[in-house]
């Protein structure tokens, strides 16, 4: 039996394989080497300091509103770790770590949100679409991109991200129709991490999970722990292949929980309590990890205090690095609206030059 | 060489431009085997098979939102749009998403993507079916908009917004899909975008007009004749980016100006011209400009829709009005 026909939406079960105490469910084993899974730790580590960095940043007036990962990293380390060169990942605006993951520097991402659109350019051979903000406008490209690419006859898949709220917009619905109408090579992420800025998970749908809405589409559709590394990867990986060998779309709602606010911008005491967060503590991804590594001897505090260390130098340069270029030229402005300048916008560039 | 009528020519445009490049991939709502409502990419499917000229399921915003992620990947989609009040969902794509992400992307991604869709009225159709939104499309950066008025003009403008770069509205003026026959030349030729045609020459008024409404300036034209005024007749094609220069030379020569258009007055196309000639050319002017307009109304329905759409009586009117000066 398939991954996907064992945790069928209609069975009610959530995909699982670390449990939040370290041990494996029963059965289950991790789905790569312990060598892998320190290192994807230790990129997870390096993820949640540099969104912390970014909210500090944003704080001292050095970042533009952001939109912080924290309580996800394990939805997007994971699921990025099964992807290939070049496959797509179509963010939404909270995907530090799937970009991060896709090999775009720290210091590109930051540039970005210190209001730089440089930082949007992902260098060639790099396919990650810069971030979309108006909510799940995005699904839709990721099945035109994988469209493409199985019409072009190219064994290339797209990865797209996406919150609970997205759920709620015709265009994901539209993108799922067409996906599974068309067989794309998509994989759909859903980040449920239970709210849409202030309004919880219950408001949006009445739908008992998120993943069954794939059955409605003629999709798989398969419910993880969104906190666990192992079950997130597994299912991205399985759903990735099936897509490059032509099986078409996956519908993954990963589970999860955004300990921060919405944006910088929010203030989330106005909508939920310390009490309701609690329960989710013991469920941050990172808890699980260091027992699990812990057990095997490849985690202890001295070996945080290390990665950490090493994490914020790194760290370090990359904010100086992205402070560090120059803001660009009026030019820059109006060069890229299109291929080659028309008229209009050749005047109205010489206007402003001369105003300047 | 063959006499065509605008459905014909852009169909002929397709099947050239398909065979062509193989990157260009058609999609919409019946444009496989019914080969569109309007029969514009009629026998398509049957040349170039299922995968290139798609039929989708009906959902506007998604068949523009993947023909974006579809151009994205290096294809050159054509969408097309059945009817252009069908298009006002697909304005969180075109405004968020197409239209910028060059410039978002600082060049790393771009848009080759042409949006077909038959707009306008005149053809007594129900309602939403008849609109003209090309000035709310203008309004948006980094999308050209672009509207033929003959059949030849037709294959040429959609042959240049194929291989255009970006993202390219192209609207269809479905009053004269089969109205006007001309030679059409098979075989590649193109006309850029951005700039006007000079229909006819003139000299004492300058009329500017686009699509269907370019037939009515010429007919208000010929009217004129028997009044011994001498009219210039400029047709736009390209609404965005505007040909700011040739509006402009032609002010500058006439010293008189009457644009028409279908859409509803208010923040119509004529006000962002009357704008640019206030800018370029206000000291040739000896009259104000004149506007002969669709009204801030709903289109109306067929019995009344003779109202709504300007003609050449009301052409005339107001040429004479700008000449009363």
């Amino acid at each position: 039996m398939s991954l996907f026909e064992e945790y069928h939406p209609l069975t009610g079960k959530m995909f699982q394989i670390l449990k939040a105490d370290g041990t494996l469910v029963s059965g289950q084993k991790p789905p790569i080497s312990d060598q892998e899974i320190f290192a994807l730790y230790k990129k997870m580590l390096f993820i949640r300091l540099a969104d912390q960095r970014a909210l500090m940043l944003q704080r001292q007036g050095r970042f533009g509103t952001y939109a912080p990962i924290w309580g996800q990293e394990a939805c997007q380390v994971g699921s990025a770790y099964a992807l290939q060169k070049g496959d797509w990942v179509v963010p939404a605006f909270r995907e530090i770590g799937a970009t991060l993951m896709m090999g775009i520097s720290l210091k590109s991402f930051y540039l970005y949100w210190m209001g730089n659109e440089m930082g949007s350019r992902a260098p060639e051979g790099m396919n990650v679409m810069p971030v979309s903000v108006p909510v799940g406008t995005q699904t839709l490209h990721a099945v035109g991109v994988a469209w493409a690419a199985k019409l072009r006859g190219e064994k290339v898949v797209a990865l797209v991200f996406f919150g609970d709220g997205a759920t709620s917009k015709g265009d994901f619905h539209e993108a799922m129709n067409f996906a599974g109408v068309f067989k794309t090579p998509t994989v759909f992420f859903c980040q449920n991490n239970q709210f849409a800025i202030s309004v919880p998970r219950s408001l949006q749908t009445a739908s008992k999970t998120i993943a069954q809405k794939a059955i409605a589409y003629g999709c798989d559709g398969i419910q993880v722990d969104g906190n666990d590394l192992f079950a997130v990867y597994l299912a991205t990986k399985e759903a990735v292949e099936k897509a490059r060998s032509g099986g078409g779309p996956t519908l993954i709602e990963g589970v999860t929980y955004r300990f921060g606010p919405h944006t910088t911008a929010d203030d989330p005491t106005k909508y939920r309590t310390e009490a309701e967060i609690e329960p989710w503590k013991p469920l941050d991804p990172f808890v699980r990890l260091r027992f699990y590594l812990g057990e095997k001897g490849m985690w202890d505090e001295e070996i945080e205090n290390r990665l950490t260390a090493e994490a914020q130098k790194e760290i370090d340069q990359a904010v100086k690095d992205a402070e560090a270029v120059p803001s660009p030229q009026v030019e820059e402005i109006f060069q890229y609206v299109f291929a080659e300048m028309p008229h209009p916008l050749k005047e109205q560039l010489e206007y402003l030059k001369s105003t300047l | 060489m063959a006499k065509l009528n605008m459905v014909e020519a852009i169909n002929l445009a397709l099947r050239e431009e398909m065979e062509r490049d193989d990157r260009i991939v058609v999609l919409g709502e019946d444009v496989g085997k019914e080969g569109g409502v309007f029969r514009v990419t009629d026998g398509l499917q049957a040349k170039f098979g299922k995968d290139r000229v798609i039929d989708t399921p009906l959902a506007e915003t998604g068949i523009v939102g993947t023909a974006f992620g579809m151009a994205v990947y290096g294809l050159r989609p054509i969408a097309e749009i059945q009817f252009e009040g069908f298009i006002f969902p697909c304005l969180d794509q075109i405004n968020n998403h197409i239209g910028r992400i060059r410039n978002r992307s600082r060049g790393r991604f771009t848009c080759p993507l042409v949006i077909r869709s038959p707009y306008g009225g005149g053809i007594h159709a129900p309602e939403h079916h008849s609109d003209s939104p090309e000035a709310i499309l203008a309004h948006i950066p980094g999308i050209k908009v672009v509207i033929p008025s003959t059949p030849y003009e037709a294959k040429g403008l959609l042959i240049s917004s194929i291989r255009d770069p970006d993202p390219v509205i192209f609207f269809e003026p479905k009053r004269i899909y089969r109205a006007i026959r001309e030679e059409v030349p098979e075989g590649e030729y193109s006309i850029p975008l951005g700039k006007a045609r000079l229909v006819q020459e003139g000299k004492d008024v300058t009329v500017i007009a686009w699509g269907a409404m370019v037939r009515e300036a010429l007919n208000a034209a010929e009217q004129l004749k028997a009044d011994k005024i001498d009219v210039e007749v400029i047709d736009l094609r390209t609404i965005s980016p505007i040909d700011s220069e040739t509006i402009a030379a032609s002010i500058r020569k006439t010293g008189r100006g009457v644009i028409v258009h279908e859409a509803a007055k208010t923040c119509g196309l004529g006000a962002e011209i009357i704008a640019l000639i206030n800018e370029k050319a206000l000291l040739s002017l000896q009259a104000p400009i004149e506007r002969v307009t669709g009204f801030d109304i709903p289109v109306p329905l067929p019995k009344t829709e003779h109202y709504y759409l300007p003609n050449p009586k009301r052409i005339a009117l107001a040429v004479k009005k700008v000449m009363s000066f």
